[in-house]
């Protein structure tokens, strides 16, 4: 009962410590945002400071083109969810079910091209877009982010297709399907999982990228988020309240996405279909 | 009226490993076919090719005079139940059943009226609005069964469909399929391992073993004339004894078993000459403890003797050490551990040839 006791009081102890350095930054991010003057460091402990204000918030909406940053950045983000998506769960189908040439080496070249750092393609990702003259565009960085989130969600894709039982498809074309509207019509509501995590996967990957889009997006009217939010700090100065407050409001599309979709991250979609 | 016929149909995947070859069959218009053999014999690969489910290498396969080698499963106007169910899980019982109807733009009101009616005829009524999930092994084949008889199709396909149930539930769904090919009087088709569901089941009952077709003849046909050792071994169970030795005729003829001293008088009608190597086949019913005019008698060693209920089943083994097992009567009840007498019925001798395994007709 005393071993349980102190094994229990470890545990929440070692959570508490995790929780509290998961949630500090946040807190902290919240107390300068809502400080009255541009000030990163203070002594005090308040999370809502003394005089707090929303001033930030507002100059962000109002003073600065926040809004305008964040079209493009939904805009980016969703082509290349969209675009993530349709492709990780198709192409992920077909290696999943279908034998041919090349299923293999394709298979392994996807997981090969993870193993490289994304810096590393920055340069001949560069010029290759220099040549198709996409630089400066949204096409550029949607088809380099939809590229990089590609391969790991078509391995999460076809992981996900290989434990659907293949007789459920098989039933499917008996009873009038073809092979397309066997996929579409029974195995894909049965993946929502995978494709919720693609989902998510596919819109992280061009939400919060700053490096790709700062290469190709110069023009200001074409800046995402991290582009904006990097303008708030000079050579002389960082606007940290802005910095703050926009930090803040860059995660809410985030949040909720993720509690959009998170009803559909259930495990035992297929329960019941097959013995077993 | 809907007939299937297979001529010369044959399997070779890509490895070059040959699942079916050569297989010719007819099943007429109303026929409840069984194909039935161990695993890895092929059955369900030539059941699968007649879905539309696996390519077909060589040969034709029509259905009402119509060759379908290149038709789509969803147009051969066949319905298939699987051995693990394959419900939708994302759908209702009743989705499921309408499902195949809903996709050939069936009315509503006449989707409605097969489902309910099917619901009925299966008992499955009140889970119309469950979840797969929410249902047992026993009601989830139901569905299954349901969702195939909705579509009032030209053929029924069965694949191994009672061999994830319990032993209870197998007899039950056995019946309740029997019942409804006699209702429904369509042509079926049916895969199984279980030679007893083969035997109870079938109109016409085909034997397969490595690809091959070994015997298409009704269950007492198969059972009374085997062609070949294989079938004799396969249908009935327990199964068929085996008994390797020769022919001798000082006198009057009989069988020794090689490299024993059991031996077994014949009858004076068979043809088979001197030293003539033979398999002896004795089913285990064909022996027993009842003395009976002019039969012979044999004793030998009971090692086990498993009584069922209704019958016994005593085992022994012959001096080559090959065990041998008789079904006896509930009343004979054999000692362990000690000789008995056994009687055996030479009339019911099976003969098949040492070598090639091929039933010798006498």
């Amino acid at each position: 009962m005393k071993a349980k006791t102190i094994r229990l009081t470890a545990s929440y102890l070692v959570l508490i410590i995790f929780c509290v350095i998961a949630v500090y930054p946040i807190l902290q991010v919240v107390t300068i945002s809502l400080r009255p003057a541009d000030r990163l460091l203070s002594t005090s402990l308040e999370i809502i400071p003394e005089n707090a204000s929303l001033s930030a918030y507002v100059q962000l909406f109002t003073e600065r083109p926040f809004l305008r940053w964040m079209i493009n950045s939904l805009l980016v983000s969703l082509v290349v969810t969209v675009t993530g998506v349709s492709l990780a769960s198709t192409a992920g189908y077909a290696f999943s079910r279908f034998s041919f040439a090349g299923k293999k080496a394709g298979l392994l070249s996807l997981l090969t091209t993870q193993m490289f750092p994304a810096t590393m393609l920055m340069l001949p990702l560069y010029i290759l877009l220099i040549k198709l003259g996409l630089i400066n565009t949204y096409i550029g960085v949607i088809i380099i982010y939809s590229a990089t989130a590609l391969p790991f969600t078509i391995w999460t894709m076809k992981g996900y297709y290989d434990t659907i039982p293949y007789s459920l498809e098989e039933a499917a074309r008996i009873d009038g399907c073809n092979q397309f509207h066997a996929f579409y019509r029974i195995i894909l509501p049965l993946a929502a999982p995978a494709l919720v995590i693609t989902a998510l996967f596919s819109f992280m990957t061009a939400w919060a990228e700053y490096v790709v889009a700062a290469q190709i997006l110069q023009d200001s009217d074409l800046w995402t988020l991290p582009l904006g939010l990097k303008s708030f700090e000079s050579n002389m100065t960082t606007e940290w309240g802005l910095y703050g407050a926009a930090s803040l409001m860059v995660a809410v599309p985030v949040i909720a996405l993720f509690l959009a979709l998170s009803r559909y991250l259930v495990s035992g979609l297929t329960l019941g279909s097959v013995k077993g | 009226m809907a007939q299937v016929e297979l001529k010369n149909v044959s399997k070779i995947y890509d490895d070059n490993v040959t699942a079916v070859r050569d297989v010719s069959l007819r099943v007429i218009d109303k026929e409840f076919l069984v194909l039935v053999g161990p695993s890895g014999c092929g059955k369900s690969t030539a059941l699968r090719m007649i879905a539309g489910l696996e390519e077909i290498s060589r040969g034709t396969i029509t259905i009402d005079d119509r060759i379908v080698n290149d038709v789509a499963p969803k147009d051969r106007d066949i319905a298939m139940v699987f051995q693990n169910y394959a419900l939708y899980p994302h759908m209702t019982v009743r989705e499921n059943m309408a499902f195949g109807l809903k996709l050939r733009k069936y009315d509503s009101s006449e989707i409605t009226r097969r489902v309910d009616e099917a619901a009925a005829v299966l008992g499955i009524k009140e889970y119309l609005d469950r979840k797969p999930k929410a249902l047992s092994g026993g009601q989830r084949q139901r569905v299954a069964l349901g969702r195939a008889i909705v579509r009032q199709p030209k053929v029924f396909l069965f694949d191994e469909p009672l061999s994830n149930l319990d032993a209870n539930l197998r007899v039950q769904m056995r019946t309740e399929i029997t019942r409804l090919h006699q209702k429904l009087q369509t042509t079926m088709i049916y895969v199984t391992h279980d030679q007893v569901e083969a035997m109870s089941m079938g109109d016409r009952i085909v034997v397969m073993k490595d690809g091959l077709v070994q015997q298409v003849d009704s269950p007492l046909d198969i059972y009374h004339h085997p062609v070949n050792r294989f079938v004799a071994g396969f249908i009935g169970s327990p199964t068929m004894n085996f008994f390797t030795g020769s022919i001798t005729r000082n006198g009057s003829p009989a069988f020794r078993e090689a490299g024993t001293s059991f031996t077994l008088p014949l009858r004076t009608d068979t043809p088979f000459g001197e030293n003539r190597e033979v398999i002896l086949g004795i089913r285990p019913e064909h022996v027993s403890m009842k003395e009976q005019q002019g039969r012979p008698r044999r004793k030998v060693f009971v090692d086990v003797v498993e009584p069922v209920g209704n019958e016994v089943f005593a085992y022994f083994s012959t001096g080559s050490g090959r065990q041998f097992v008789a079904r006896l009567s509930s009343d004979d009840l054999p000692s362990v551990q000690e000789e008995c007498e056994f009687v055996f019925d030479p009339s019911r001798f099976h003969f098949f040839d040492a070598t090639s395994g091929e039933t010798l007709r006498g």
